[in-house]
């Protein structure tokens, strides 16, 4: 990797002690009454978000957009679009055109990505089935249950995430619990593993919180007169729930959808363990081709892709939620 | 009826999340290393993690991040909160764009790309790095939950203080802190949940050497897992869930 | 009781935000121990010359003086006013006891005394006995009392109140208007009143600023601004009032609604138009053959201690309150005494 733009290795670290000089400052300063605005305040994590998310999506764009040494080229979107593409062009030069020709264009790349679409999609709709409902019995306000159970949503997270999913294989596995338990009442083992049904699992059982969270917000924070005044006007149970309390939910539905579906498109373990490598997703693509080919440049771009894909999907969304009322899981 | 419908359908529900959390407790104490058979009661693996050095030193590393990450993140997240707060309605609205931007990516290109910016900076990968990491991943969420309590508050309740004879660092410390203190406190345990459940983001930002227990667990998969890590998350999840309902009992009926 | 001397001077005060004037060159002197209401529709400027003097917001051009010193820069917790806000903006992580007490810990004095003065203002708000208590498990009329606790605890030589009497119900309303006023001749404070109920302002001040769009329309004792209004809004603000289009034929005889009425107003010149306004009692109800102007009953409403009765005498449907009733459609003639009819400089339509 060579490059023109670089930094000295102290660069970083002279950063953070400024941030600590800066935090010091405010403190004397608001301590001796300057009268420092308060939105001043904010500053630190100004420059904080600069640095380490503002600048280092431009550094994804840059790498996208370059090769190895460092010039411009579209070559790794080409890449994304035809995975022999690299492979085509250094036929041409060696053999010629001809040669070029015998080799046919590779789509495993958007292939990946539309199926991670596609049970980023499944997950995101099965979530929403289960989740939805939940959330709206855990926001009735007459069982009072809400709080306790936010917590005991929260609580399987402190189990490692990977232990978790670990755990499915010991169930699914083809001697695993479940296997066990329908060959002792008769029934005989089934393939639970490795295939797509394992990985929906696997996505569902991670996510849901994330689906339950925001709804469940949205619905405890709703007027519960809105709901009785919907009764007296002559709503019955169903109605309410149809033209009142799901259209104003609606901003927690879009929130929880969007933090279902982003990581569902992204991950990479779920499918690795319970996929078992027949299925792969578009995460997995983007790890292995940092880390196992260690081509940062089409990496980059492939993740460059994802995230334009998912910032198009989010402005769609934004716009059913004008107000971006959804916040977040708090 | 209806009631007990909904109850039956929550508990479901919260069977489907704990049953792999008791599946890994109960191997935990499985006596062989088999996943499938029962070979019997023992406390055969929490012996074998006390001796583990690198499982022990994965622990330290994941705790101690997630603890720096988290008063970081809540410092500098409470602060923001504060300085967002007082910030006239354009700025105001940029900020909750980039700080709900984070929120918008998914955490593999959040990992790759602070990657990316280690790499350009010549920065070694390691402790340091997945501090920094973690703090970045943690703060909009600070932000998140202490700006609402800001703006719940009686918007001349700062301005009480300053009146009745505070200067304004007191009633920062002395009225707008205490009454913003459920959203600091909410932000902080998320923050360190976060951090403790870190994997994706913390596999990009550390180099092998440094290992926290998610990216150490995702090395060992590779190689037949050992039930050593059962004991030891199984042991983990009972601390917290006894810190949970120690700090719960102290704070007598607080709402969530 | 009042002293000559003045507390507060407002000099030629301006308020700008973004290019918007809420304030336009507003003078104005508080004396010592007087009640001084700010009044005036919302939307007027009232409330922030108050929080000018408070020190939460600072005047684009002008001079504030507390007793002849410039304090425009000088912070909130340096002025010796405090305010009681509208809602009370008390602090809901504090009981009732620390709430009062917040200003006095601030003032590092000794635990004892604190708890001397505190209960003091318990004892003054009736409200001993309630220190441990939450603040929000009070009703609005205790938060109500807490907050003015909590400020007057500090001694402060104005107090500021910005609507505090708002949230509350009406008769809740009434008796706070009472306890207030007697409080402060009791204690001997300043007060500044911001309301914009006219019946308020009446029955509690001393002296009643009338505003509107960030001008100052009158100043004056509630009798003079009830009996003399400087002009038409100041005579609809306060109390109810028939107001008119005239012409002034010249000094002593005014015309309007159709016909020539002596009145005791002059130097308006001749054949100038006027405003014209009559307070509702005092238009008599006459016989018709002997009243100044003949009109059909259009409406009786009954208000408690009179009918009020809408009369239409053809140009103009004239609003009268009278104890007697006369019944929906029927002729009646009414009289106004030349001292009765007020004369106004026309208010032009936009701005003053």
């Amino acid at each position: 990797m060579i490059n023109n733009l670089q930094l000295p290795p102290w660069a970083l670290w002279a950063m953070v002690l400024a941030l600590i000089v800066f935090i010091a400052m405010v403190v004397i300063s608001v301590r001796r009454n300057h009268g420092i605005k308060r939105s001043l305040f904010a500053s630190p994590y100004i420059l904080w978000m600069f640095i380490f998310t503002l600048l280092p999506c431009v550094l994804i764009a840059y790498y996208a957009f370059t090769d190895v040494n460092g010039h411009f080229t579209l070559d790794n979107f080409s890449s994304f679009w035809d995975s022999n593409y690299i492979m085509r062009e250094n036929l041409r030069s060696v053999a010629g055109d001809e040669m070029a020709a015998t080799v046919a264009r590779g789509s495993v790349n958007v292939d990946t990505l539309v199926y991670s679409l596609w049970m980023a999609l499944l997950c995101t709709v099965v979530s929403l089935i289960l989740g939805y409902p939940a959330a709206l019995f855990m926001a009735d306000r007459k069982m009072k249950l809400g709080p306790t159970l936010v917590v005991l949503f929260i609580i399987p997270m402190w189990m490692n995430f990977l232990l978790r999913t670990i755990a499915w294989m010991s169930l699914l596995e083809d001697n695993g619990l479940i296997n066990a338990f329908l060959e002792r009442i008769g029934v005989g083992k089934v393939q639970l593993m490795y295939n797509q049904q394992a990985v929906l699992l696997g996505m569902v059982y991670n996510f849901l919180p994330f689906m339950v969270f925001p709804i469940y917000t949205s619905l405890s924070k709703m007027d519960p007169k809105l709901a009785e005044a919907a009764q007296d006007l002559g709503c019955n149970d169903m109605l309410t729930l149809l033209k009142v309390t799901m259209p104003l939910s609606l901003p927690g539905v879009i929130s929880g959808i969007t933090m279902v579906f982003m990581p569902s498109v992204t991950t990479f373990f779920i499918p690795r363990v319970l996929g078992g490598g027949n299925t792969r997703m578009f995460g997995d693509l983007i790890e292995s081709t940092f880390k196992t080919a260690g081509n940062w440049n089409l990496g980059s771009a492939l993740s460059l892709i994802m995230m334009v894909l998912i910032l198009i999907s989010l402005s769609i969304l934004r716009k059913a939620d004008p107000n971006g009322e959804g916040g977040g899981i708090v | 009826m209806k009631r007990v419908f909904k109850r039956i359908y929550l508990a479901l529900i919260l069977i489907f999340l704990y049953v792999p959390i008791l599946v890994l407790i109960v191997q935990s104490f499985n006596a062989g290393k088999s996943r499938a058979k029962w070979e019997g009661f023992s406390f055969h693996w929490y012996q074998e993690l006390v001796s583990n050095a690198s499982i022990m030193n994965a622990l330290w590393v994941t705790v101690s991040v997630a603890i720096i990450a988290t008063i970081v993140a809540t410092i500098l997240g409470t602060l923001a909160a504060i300085g967002i707060y007082s910030m006239k309605k354009r700025p105001q609205a940029v900020m909750m764009t980039i700080t709900n931007l984070p929120n918008t990516m998914p955490d593999i290109v959040t990992g790759v790309s602070l990657m990316l910016l280690y790499i350009f900076a010549k920065v070694e990968r390691g402790y340091f790095t997945m501090v920094l990491a973690h703090i970045t991943f943690d703060v909009p969420y600070v932000v998140l939950s202490v700006l609402p309590k800001l703006k719940q508050m009686n918007t001349h309740i700062y301005e009480a203080a300053l009146d009745l004879g505070a200067t304004p660092a007191y009633a920062l410390t002395h009225v707008i802190i205490p009454e913003c203190k459920q959203g600091i406190v909410t932000g902080a345990l998320l923050a360190f949940t976060l951090s403790l459940d870190d994997f994706t983001i913390s596999y990009f930002t550390t180099s092998p050497l440094v290992q926290n227990l998610s990216t150490l667990i995702y090395s060992a998969t590779k190689l037949g897992i050992s039930p050593v890590y059962y004991a030891l998350s199984s042991l983990m999840f009972v601390v917290l869930l006894v810190l949970l309902l120690i700090v719960n009992h102290r704070t007598g009926d607080n709402k969530g | 009781m009042m002293e000559k001397e003045h507390l507060i001077d407002l000099k030629h005060i301006s308020k700008e935000y973004d290019g918007v004037t809420v304030l336009d060159d507003i003078s104005l002197y508080i004396r010592k121990k007087e009640f001084v209401t700010l009044l005036g529709p919302s939307g007027c400027g009232k409330t922030t010359t108050l929080r000018i003097i408070g020190g939460f917001e600072t005047p684009t051009s002008g001079e504030v003086l507390f007793e002849g010193k410039d304090i425009v820069s000088l912070p909130p917790y340096k002025r010796r006013v405090n305010t009681v806000f509208q809602k009370y903006a008390l602090f809901p992580h504090l009981n009732v006891y620390d709430n009062i007490a917040f200003g006095l810990k601030l003032k590092k004095m000794s635990k004892a005394e604190i708890q001397k003065r505190v209960d003091y203002m318990l004892d003054l708000v009736n409200l001993a006995g309630y220190g441990k208590r939450r603040v929000d498990a009070l009703s609005g009329g205790q938060q109500q009392r807490v907050a003015i606790a909590r400020s007057l605890v500090n001694e402060p030589e104005v107090l500021l109140l910005d609507e505090p009497l708002g949230a509350l119900d009406l008769k809740l309303r009434k008796d706070m208007q009472l306890e207030l006023k007697s409080m402060q001749q009791r204690l001997g404070i300043t007060f500044l009143y911001v309301t914009h109920d006219q019946e308020e302002a009446l029955t509690m001040s001393d002296t009643i600023v009338v505003m509107r769009d960030g001008h100052i329309l009158q100043i004056g004792d509630p009798k003079h601004i009830y009996d003399e209004p400087a002009n038409a809004f100041v005579a609809d603000f306060i109390g109810e009032s028939n107001i008119l289009r005239g012409e002034m034929i010249h000094d002593e005889l005014v015309s309007f609604a159709g016909r020539e009425f002596p009145c005791v107003d002059f130097g308006f010149g001749e054949h100038v138009p006027v405003d014209v306004v009559i307070r509702p009692e005092d238009i008599m109800l006459v016989g018709e053959d002997v009243g100044q102007l003949v009109g059909t009953v259009q409406s009786v409403l009954f208000k408690g201690v009179h009918y009020e009765m809408m009369i239409d005498c053809g140009t103009f449907t004239f609003k009268v309150h009278s104890t007697t009733m006369e019944p929906q459609g029927s002729k009646v003639g009414l009289n106004v005494v030349p001292f009765n009819i007020h004369i106004m400089k026309p208010m032009k339509e936009a701005g003053k």
